[in-house]
């Protein structure tokens, strides 16, 4: 990765009669990054993709690529290739002829077309599927012949909207280890927009958490997890304890009117914060070696974990641990201190734009 | 995100996934059937049988070819002809015309569909006998269109009684058949296609050639059918537009009727079949879903 | 901009085309003249005539009659037709729907003749029933065609679910299938009605000497003149209709919500 903005975005506002889609967005993409635009359905993630592809034109700002502005350039013209939320095949043409379609366009020899169709299947594991026609393959296939199709351009920039939503879970996970392999071996950057934070936990450099138009948090996958900023991105990665609590000092947190010693400083003093706890970060003791006493109200196994739920000062509290509780257990809870994840209050109902860097 | 497009894709999977399937659990579903294939059978497929018979006999029901052959006679050749002729002419004109409104309509998605559907058939609700002979008025010599175009300076147009006539007759009357098919394939291509060509690199030009009009055949293929057919065998535009000088195939075949020469007549109607049947036949081949393509 | 006005006048352009001819006949429905070639002033006079025109009347009392109960059975036979048809294998739902695009295929004056020489050879009496035969016969394919991409659309499995739920067959049927599909039904209804009410050809050569619609009337008129009486009983009829469908259009504007694109 290097520093080099590939892509910036400006001020960009965007929407459709009187509903506002995008809000005065800024953001920028580097070089060789794997940026994953992640948020609810109509929180503009599509939207952002589009108006980076030259499908849309956003209503105010610009979109500069290699330092120069191209918001009003046409898709055709753009050096940035997309893959389709429901792979958008050319289903009257062969996979080879698909795949050749960009190529031809660019008149390239047919040599040059044939090496690169045999090259491009080879990548997605599709060798000899030259002469089928799409309509005959399966999704994941369809899936892998438009990445083929988009990537022999040698776009700088490759656009994944929703790419594996039509997949079942297993393709999916296959298909996300196989995006980051052609990543590397491509070198080339992608941005990718989905609303599944796993897909975007496990594949992204970065990661851009939208709602309602607005960029909530901006960051690597690990920072994203860990240091929520706010509530909105805290429940939408994830599960996890949102709490309401007050800020009692530095290093100190009244969470459910016991005081939790934390990390974090400079909140004030007596200030109302939000705290986020992951739910495999509470820990659960015995009574008297708890910071609070709670009861298990219920018991699910989960494969590697249980996830119980703790009534404790009259909130239920999500826990996920190796070792079983059985419902009706009396439990202490105790939480690290480097787990407890203090967040400002909102100012307002409206979730806040919030401006920054990467 | 594009609800629309969602939501077709959804019944786009869910078309391909249940082909065949039918409604699950309607056991006897096969039967309700029954009814319209005693139908068909009573009315379809007999009736075509006593053509054939007819058209292959003699009154005195003897085997004949000499009906079919009739079609050599001087006269009726070129009432053939003529009506080929007429009918190519006016399906061009009519594939020419209706294309790019079809586009144009298919683009301004603001509208429903249904209403787009209602303007291009709402005129059938006047009688087509009577929109035909409406034609009369506006191309007589001092018709309506010559008083326009007398009103501008420019030669008046005399083609009522004439073979242009006719034609325009067809074009008017058979438009809307060209237009709804094409119109139907249209709509349907998704936007994403569309969006994928451009971004693969493909200015508007090479867009339409190598997507949009390979992706829209099937309509063009049906809407030929819709207009070639009728205009082939009219006999009442023919009537109503060409005076009585200009008989085409339809009509000759209709005068035998009248006159009671059913045998002859039934033998000519084979003769016309079969220009049907290849038209058919180029249909079905391109109109692989065998359904997908319709007027509706 | 350009583009956009160029997309606008042409559009314009073909539906002046197409209803250039429209406007004549409802002005000639107002012509004092009983010439078509000659304005003699604005008259109500030929709608005040209409009603007491037996013949006209009669005619159209045959037309009306035909076109809703051939549309009527049409419905009823090819919605079930439909149902079957899409639950069939391949092969027989191959068979079935190019026996269905027969009619439509057809040239009508073959279909027309073929009728009639079926209905002679049974030595069947041409007349009203004949003629209805003819219109349902052509008329099913366009309800097949209507009624079957509705039930592709459909879910298999909702019936099933019905029964699950405790419904009989005709309950689940009737409360289940038939809403889902019915817009598809009302089209065929509708497309049925329309097709068998501008027919001609196909009734010129069923319908035998003793009755008229109103097509074979006109038809029989086109040498001598046409009675400005019909004039006005087309545009009435096609008022009628235009005011209807503004309606339904209206209706379904309404319930449609705005769309949302995000």
């Amino acid at each position: 990765m290097t520093d080099n903005k590939l892509i910036n975005l400006v001020n960009i506002t965007k929407s459709y009669g009187d509903n506002v889609v995008l809000d005065d967005l800024n953001l920028y993409i580097r070089e060789n990054e794997f940026v994953t635009l992640l948020g609810p359905s109509g929180c503009g993630k599509t939207t952002t993709l589009r108006i980076i592809g030259g499908f849309e034109t956003p209503d105010k700002g610009q979109v500069i690529f290699e330092g120069k502005d191209i918001t009003k350039t046409a898709p055709n013209e753009r050096q940035v290739n997309t893959v389709f939320q429901k792979y958008a095949l050319f289903n009257h043409l062969t996979v080879a002829e698909n795949i050749a379609f960009g190529l031809k366009i660019k008149k390239k020899s047919k040599e040059y077309i044939k090496d690169k169709i045999k090259y491009a299947l080879k990548l997605v594991n599709l060798d000899g599927f030259e002469n089928r026609m799409p309509d005959s393959l399966s999704g994941g296939q369809q899936q892998r012949i438009a990445i083929a199709r988009a990537i022999v351009n040698e776009p700088k920039v490759l656009l994944l909207d929703e790419p594996l939503g039509a997949l079942d879970l297993k393709l999916r996970q296959d298909m996300q280890y196989e995006l980051i392999r052609l990543k590397n071996e491509l070198g080339i950057t992608f941005v990718y927009v989905t609303h599944d934070q796993e897909e975007a936990l496990t594949m992204s450099d970065t990661i851009v958490v939208m709602n309602q138009g607005y960029i909530q948090q901006i960051g690597t996958p690990e920072d994203i997890y860990n240091e929520p900023k706010n509530a909105f991105v805290a429940d939408f990665i994830g599960d996890s304890n949102i709490i309401s609590s007050i800020m009692v000092e530095d290093k100190l947190v009244n969470i459910l009117g016991a005081n939790f010693p934390c990390v974090d400083t400079g909140f004030g003093h007596n200030k109302p914060v939000d705290v986020v706890i992951r739910p495999e970060d509470v820990n659960l003791v015995k009574p008297e070696e708890g910071i609070i006493k709670g009861v298990v109200t219920s018991l699910l196994f989960k494969g590697v974990h249980y996830e119980m739920e703790v009534n404790a000062n009259g909130y239920d509290w999500l826990v996920h641990s190796t070792s079983l509780f059985p419902v009706g257990t009396e439990v202490g809870i105790q939480v690290d201190p480097f787990n407890i994840q203090i967040m400002n209050k909102p100012e307002s109902e409206d979730e806040e734009a919030v401006e920054l860097e990467i | 995100m594009n609800t629309e497009n969602v939501s077709n894709a959804k019944t786009q999977k869910l078309t391909s996934h249940k082909n065949g399937d039918g409604i699950v659990g309607i056991k006897s579903a096969k039967w309700l059937s029954l009814p319209y294939a005693v139908w068909m059978i009573g009315f379809i497929i007999i009736p075509l049988i006593v053509i054939v018979y007819y058209g292959l006999t003699t009154v005195d029901n003897r085997f004949t070819l000499d009906n079919i052959s009739a079609i050599s006679s001087p006269i009726n050749l070129k009432a053939l002809l003529m009506a080929l002729e007429q009918s190519l002419i006016s399906t061009i004109i009519c594939l020419l015309l209706a294309y790019p409104l079809a586009m144009i309509l298919s683009k301004s998605r603001m509208r429903s569909s249904s209403f787009i559907v209602m303007i291009i058939i709402l005129p059938m609700w006047m009688n087509f006998l009577l929109r035909t002979i409406a034609w009369q008025n506006l191309l007589e010599r001092s018709g309506i269109i010559n008083t326009v175009l007398k009103f501008f300076g420019l030669p008046p147009m005399n083609i009522i009684n004439t073979p242009k006539a006719i034609i325009l007759g067809m074009v008017y009357n058979f438009l809307p058949f060209m237009v709804l098919p094409i119109y139907n394939v249209l709509i349907k291509i998704d936007k994403d296609i569309i969006d994928a060509a451009r971004d693969l690199g493909a200015n508007s030009v090479q867009t339409f050639l190598k997507i949009i009009l390979p992706l829209s055949l099937p309509g063009v293929i049906s809407g030929i059918t819709m207009v070639f057919v009728p205009a082939l065998t009219t006999f009442v535009i023919s009537n109503i537009l060409g005076g009585s000088k200009i008989v085409l195939i339809g009509n000759v075949i209709e005068q035998q009727f009248r006159m009671g020469n059913w045998h002859v007549g039934s033998g000519l109607s084979l003769v016309l079949m079969i220009f049907i049947l290849i038209s058919m036949a180029i249909l079905s081949k391109y109109d692989k879903e065998g359904e997908g393509s319709g007027l509706w | 901009m350009v583009k956009k006005f160029f997309e606008r006048f042409y559009v314009a352009l073909i539906l002046i085309f197409l209803y250039a001819p429209i406007a004549i006949l409802i002005i000639l429905s107002f012509n004092g003249s009983k010439s078509r070639a000659k304005w003699g002033g604005f008259t109500l006079k030929w709608y005040r005539e209409l009603f007491k025109n037996e013949s006209i009347m009669n005619a159209l009392y045959t037309t009306l009659i035909i076109a809703v109960l051939s549309a009527l059975i049409a419905t009823i036979i090819g919605t079930a037709a439909a149902i079957a048809i899409n639950s069939m294998k391949k092969t027989p739902r191959t068979i079935m729907i190019a026996i269905t695009n027969i009619p439509m295929l057809n040239a009508d004056i073959v279909t027309g003749i073929s009728l009639m020489l079926l209905f002679v050879a049974l030595r069947y009496t041409l007349g009203f029933s004949s003629v209805l035969i003819s219109h349902i016969t052509f008329n099913i394919p366009y309800v097949i065609l209507s009624v079957l991409p509705k039930l592709k659309q459909l879910n298999p499995h909702t019936y099933e679910a019905a029964l699950d739920l405790g419904a009989s067959p005709a309950y689940a049927f009737f409360k289940v299938i038939l809403p889902d599909i019915f817009p598809g039904v009302l089209t065929g209804f509708f497309l049925s009605f329309t097709m068998s009410l501008d027919d001609f050809v196909i009734t010129h050569f069923t319908k035998g000497p003793e009755i008229h619609t109103l097509s074979t009337k006109i038809y029989t008129e086109v040498r001598k003149g046409i009675k400005p009486e019909i004039y006005a009983l087309s545009t009435l009829m096609f008022i009628t209709v235009l005011l209807l469908l503004i309606i339904i259009n209206r209706k379904n504007a309404e319930k449609k919500a705005p769309v949302s694109r995000v």
